[in-house]
């Protein structure tokens, strides 16, 4: 084997190396985007609706993210179970119904602007069986809001002292200390909206806006509307 | 056949081409130059744009000229490869050279700090104490942003708290922009007003709206994941409608103003709690 063939083998054997390397990289990082959620729809002759079941938890666990643990997180129920994900899928120009179990303790808003409802569709939400227009905001533990749609709901801590609190995702309403929030509003047309929380509850990193509040699949995500 | 003065012949096509092209470009594309005419300040924009158009259309067909008189002119003869002449120090190109660029950076040096100073800030961040202050009444309005989102604070109607941003028409707005975590930047595209929102800052810009239109809201720096989804739309309305706008935004959020802290030109960036 001549040496120019010799060199040929071992830059090509080093090129090929590099771009399996490349390709694992991009496809892992592809592979950890959360995958998309439908919400159930039901279609009447007044038009279609939709019904999304969340929770939030303080600490997401080994079972959610064995990546991140620690981290704070929403859940999405889906066919029964809570799927670790923060990309929902609604129908377009129909009303969302939206029920949130929320795990966590307060933090307090940054701004307490985010302490009124806005959006729904009577610009209330509903809070442990009681219809409320704002809350406390050193009260609030997450919000869920959609800046786009206009949507802003915020959703206060389960005390410090519960007796049965959430000590790692996926929690159940059944068994340990929540709040309950409702609120339905409605979608436009269809497009991809961003949602988030407001509320800097990244523990640990500076401004508490870092980890969960940055990452995809966490403490924001992405409304379609189809 | 004797060499042409091409020194004469490149300065006498360059300068026709100067005097037809320069007039041309301000006319037609000046009046299109970003940012448009949505405000004093974005019209003083637009003239200075056009300005330095002006200035730079000179120098660019200096090169341009050049490049290709070198290119049909200078070009290797056929028959053979010659070595050029040897290149030495002119000391007129060279002193015309200094003086000619000195003279234009230091006119676009003091051109700017005059059209600053005398455009209130020109839309731009002034800091807390800026030099020069607009007289007559001023509605002060404060750009409050946090990752990742602008509200608006109107302290003159009860410190009411808006999610959008909406100006009367003629009238001189006085824009204290702050932040409540990591560095932003407020910028109103069509109104020509791009400030810093950095925490514990209060940066003051002036804008005088003179034209009903809607104009874009981005923040213009790099603040983290969704920094793309920090946008929205203001609005430039008739003063009677911004009347009716802000008792109505008043009324609308009257749950949220009870629960706000008392109207400041900076906010505590920590927040109140740290949870897990």
């Amino acid at each position: 084997m001549s040496l120019f063939v010799k060199k040929l083998l071992g830059v090509g054997a080093a090129v090929a190396a590099l771009g399996l390397l490349i390709g694992f990289y991009v496809s892992s990082w592809a592979s950890s985007f959360p995958k998309s959620v439908a919400a159930t729809t039901t279609t009447t002759s007044t038009g279609a609706s939709s019904e999304l079941t969340l929770e939030t938890v303080g600490t997401s666990g080994p079972k959610v993210s064995p990546v991140h643990p620690d981290w704070v997180s929403y859940l999405v129920k889906s066919q029964g179970r809570w799927v670790h994900s923060t990309i929902y899928t609604v129908p377009a120009n129909s009303v969302v119904h939206v029920t949130i179990y929320q795990f966590d303790s307060p933090t307090g808003l940054r701004n307490p602007f985010m302490a009124q409802v806005q959006g729904t569709i009577d610009g209330t939400a509903n809070i442990d069986g009681k219809a409320v227009s704002a809350i406390d905001p050193e009260e609030a533990s997450h919000t869920f809001a959609v800046p786009e749609l206009g949507v802003f709901v915020p959703l206060p801590g389960v005390s410090e002292e519960a007796k049965h609190p959430c000590e790692a995702g996926p929690c159940e309403p059944s068994t340990s200390d929540h709040r309950t929030i409702t609120f339905s509003f409605r979608t436009g047309k269809k497009g991809r909206y961003h949602w988030q929380c407001f509320v800097p509850c990244g523990a640990g990193f500076i401004a508490g806006n870092g980890g969960a509040m940055q990452t995809l699949g966490y403490m924001d995500g992405y409304l379609d509307v189809v | 056949m004797s060499e042409p003065n091409h020194g004469r012949r490149f300065a006498l096509i360059w300068l026709v081409a100067t005097l037809i092209a320069t007039p041309l470009v301000v006319v037609l594309l000046g009046p299109i130059l970003p940012p448009g005419n949505g405000s004093e300040q974005a019209s003083g924009k637009v003239t200075d744009n056009t300005v330095l158009l002006a200035m730079a259309m000179p120098v660019l067909l200096l090169v341009v000229i050049y490049l290709i008189y070198a290119v049909i002119f200078f070009r290797q003869p056929k028959g053979g490869v010659l070595e050029g002449p040897a290149v030495r120090g002119d000391s007129r190109i060279q002193t015309t050279w200094i003086i000619v660029t000195s003279l234009l950076v230091l006119t676009l040096a003091v051109y700017g700090t005059v059209r600053l100073e005398a455009g209130y800030g020109a839309g731009s961040g002034s800091g807390p104490s800026p030099v020069t202050v607009p007289s007559g009444p001023k509605l002060p309005v404060q750009v409050i942003a946090q990752q990742w989102k602008f509200t608006f604070r109107y302290p003159t109607y009860g410190g009411v708290e808006t999610p959008h941003l909406v100006l009367p028409v003629n009238q001189m707005v006085e824009l204290h922009v702050t932040s409540l975590d990591v560095i932003h930047s407020f910028w109103a595209i069509q109104l020509g007003v791009k400030a810093d929102a950095n925490p514990d800052v209060d940066n003051i810009a002036f804008v005088k709206p003179t034209k009903l239109e809607s104009f874009e809201v981005r923040c213009a720096e790099l603040c983290g994941i969704w920094h793309g989804a920090m946008f929205d739309y203001g609005h430039v309305v008739s003063a009677s409608a911004f009347n009716n706008w802000i008792h109505q935004q008043e009324v609308t959020f009257a749950p949220a103003t009870k629960v706000l802290p008392p109207y400041s030109t900076t906010y505590l960036p920590e927040p109140t709690r740290r949870g897990g």
